[in-house]
């Protein structure tokens, strides 16, 4: 089997647990959700970090950088709000 | 142990405490353990990328992570809870605008990648990207009012729309086999082009109101736009967090449509809001009951439950505070108060919820419409506070704009008590009918004065 069956195979599997998992979430906590899985799509900084890890040309070592500060911005800036959001829902 | 085999399970363990983390947000007891989990797994993700990675310079990359993660942290610590739509909004262009870059740098690498997976993987994450960028940032000016709320449209913007869907493609072509002689990077600049032109004409046509489902669509595309990275780079932890990212973002967009009884093919094309055929001189001229705190403090204050229905309305006159003082002091008093929340009672999903967390209402009395509509009926008193199509009676009856809209039945209580600046209609255009029943009373005034006479009102009634 291809590199590429294999990505769609985890890709098909990875979309219906996530439904699974999702579907579930009360709506009281959808905003959190939505920024707690915005934060979870920063995992580009993974590629940011191989593209500005290479050092085979100026412009894209700069694509690179530039990846890795909006990526690390989505990572950090997600994580952070969704902490400070669900922080603020307690129970009296 | 062979470095590239731990890389790949720290990879894998890494996928699984992002499930576990979602899984977590199922509760409000353990959704912030479950958040933890979910930057623990990033974090392992990227000691593994650096771990297996030869880095030859480690200036750039901390370059980037110090101005990204700085104006993260000081974004998130400092954004008002009524600007989280907007935050989002930023939050999801930079992850989609992340993974377009990755995708443009990987494409300069090898510009003669040519017909194959990697290419059309390279193509795709650049078009999601690049649209959920744009699109992104076109929302955020929308919700900001830096541009109009209003739908921007024009003659022929879904021809041209159409037609720069084929353009894409055919660029896409034209890239790969280095159509007409070109130099395939030329084709790949103008296919980046087309690609954020489209975020913006696909965003400018919807209304300030309909950026729920903007939001929840753009942050399944930031998924998307990473898996298909994933499949650039060959990396499956991108691959499964996209997804899940991608399952989510669309999950929630189903939910915002089916809260205002629309089809996405009609938030993104529609142009709703117009109300053809209602007589607009005809709105808000029917006579009204109208009563001042004292009077709703007593008709809240007597009585063993109390719903409070808050609204957008609430929320822009900051007067969740006040609100839930005015909830406490009822409950003080012996009665049962809840909490309605209709899916879009916000600017975004579940943002509603926040604003009153924010405020310090208890979670456990918060309920969702599915929850507290059968409620209604045996409800004594319901204190509707800045909502209006949302808990019109007219959804439920053939003929309306709004017909078949998911409401709050709140005109089954015994009272009904609407706290709003005036008779103007909500976003839908229309009259509501719940104004002028027997059994509704109408505040009037601005909410945040009315929120602090109502509490004035309920200490007095002793």
């Amino acid at each position: 089997m291809g590199e590429l069956m294999i990505g769609l195979y985890v890709f098909v599997l990875a979309t219906l647990a996530g439904r699974e998992v999702i579907t579930k979430v009360p709506p009281t906590l959808h905003t959190p959700l939505m920024s707690g899985a915005n934060a979870i799509s920063g995992i580009a900084i993974v590629g940011a970090i191989v593209v500005a890890s290479s050092a085979e040309g100026t412009a894209r070592t700069v694509l690179g950088v530039l990846a890795i500060a909006m990526a690390t911005f989505n990572v950090i800036g997600g994580f952070l709000v969704t902490d400070r959001m669900l922080s603020m829902f307690r129970k009296r | 142990m062979n470095t590239h085999i731990l890389v790949e399970l720290i990879y894998l363990l890494s996928a699984i405490l992002f499930v576990v983390g979602l899984k977590k947000l199922q509760s409000p007891a353990t959704a912030r353990g479950g958040n933890g989990l979910a930057a623990l797994a990033m974090l392992l993700a990227i000691v593994a990328t650096i771990v297996d990675t030869e880095i030859l310079s480690w200036t750039g990359i901390l370059i980037g992570m110090a101005i990204g993660g700085g104006l993260g942290g000081i974004a998130a610590r400092t954004v008002q809870m009524t600007s989280m739509p907007q935050l989002v909004g930023i939050l999801n262009g930079s992850g989609g605008g992340a993974s377009a870059v990755v995708a443009v740098a990987e494409f300069m690498g090898n510009p003669a990648v040519g017909v194959g997976t990697t290419g059309v993987t390279i193509l795709l994450g650049t078009l999601i990207g690049g649209v959920t960028l744009t699109g992104s940032f076109i929302a955020f000016a929308k919700l900001q009012e830096l541009m109009t709320g209003n739908p921007i449209t024009f003659p022929g913007q879904n021809a041209l729309n159409a037609l720069l869907f084929v353009g894409v493609i055919v660029l896409g072509w034209f890239v790969l086999t280095g159509g007409g002689g070109q130099d395939p990077l030329v084709w790949f600049y103008v296919f980046c082009g087309v690609a954020a032109l489209l975020g913006v004409l696909l965003v400018i046509p919807i209304g300030g109101a309909d950026m729920p489902v903007v939001i929840s669509l753009l942050n399944s595309y930031s998924g998307l736009a990473a898996s298909a990275t994933g499949f650039v780079i060959g990396n499956m932890v991108l691959i499964i967090s996209g997804a899940l990212v991608g399952a989510s973002g669309l999950i929630l967009t189903q939910l915002m449509c089916k809260g205002m009884n629309r089809s996405l093919a009609n938030v993104a094309f529609g142009g709703f809001g117009g109300s053809a055929g209602v007589d607009k001189a005809q709105i808000g001229k029917r006579p009204v009951r109208s009563a001042d705190a004292e009077m709703v403090a007593a008709e809240l204050g007597y009585v063993n439950s109390v719903v409070i229905v808050p609204g957008y309305g609430l929320a822009v006159a900051q007067a969740q505070h006040e609100l839930r003082k005015v909830g406490d002091l009822l409950q003080e008093r012996g009665v049962d108060v809840k909490y309605a929340i209709h899916p879009v009672a916000g600017r975004m999903p579940g943002h509603m919820n926040v604003l009153l967390a924010e405020a310090d209402v208890s979670y456990d009395k918060l309920f969702d419409l599915d929850e507290i509509n059968d409620d209604f009926g045996t409800t004594d008193a319901v204190l509707v506070v800045g909502a209006n199509d949302v808990v019109n009676p007219a959804a439920r009856d053939p003929g309306s704009v709004i017909t078949g809209m998911p409401i709050l039945d709140v005109d089954k209580a015994r009272r009904v008590i609407v706290m709003k600046r005036s008779l103007s209609p909500g976003f839908a255009g229309i009259d509501n009918e719940l104004f002028y029943m027997d059994n509704t009373l109408m505040f009037f005034g601005d909410a945040k004065a009315s929120m602090a006479d109502l509490v004035r009102g309920v200490r007095e009634l002793g």
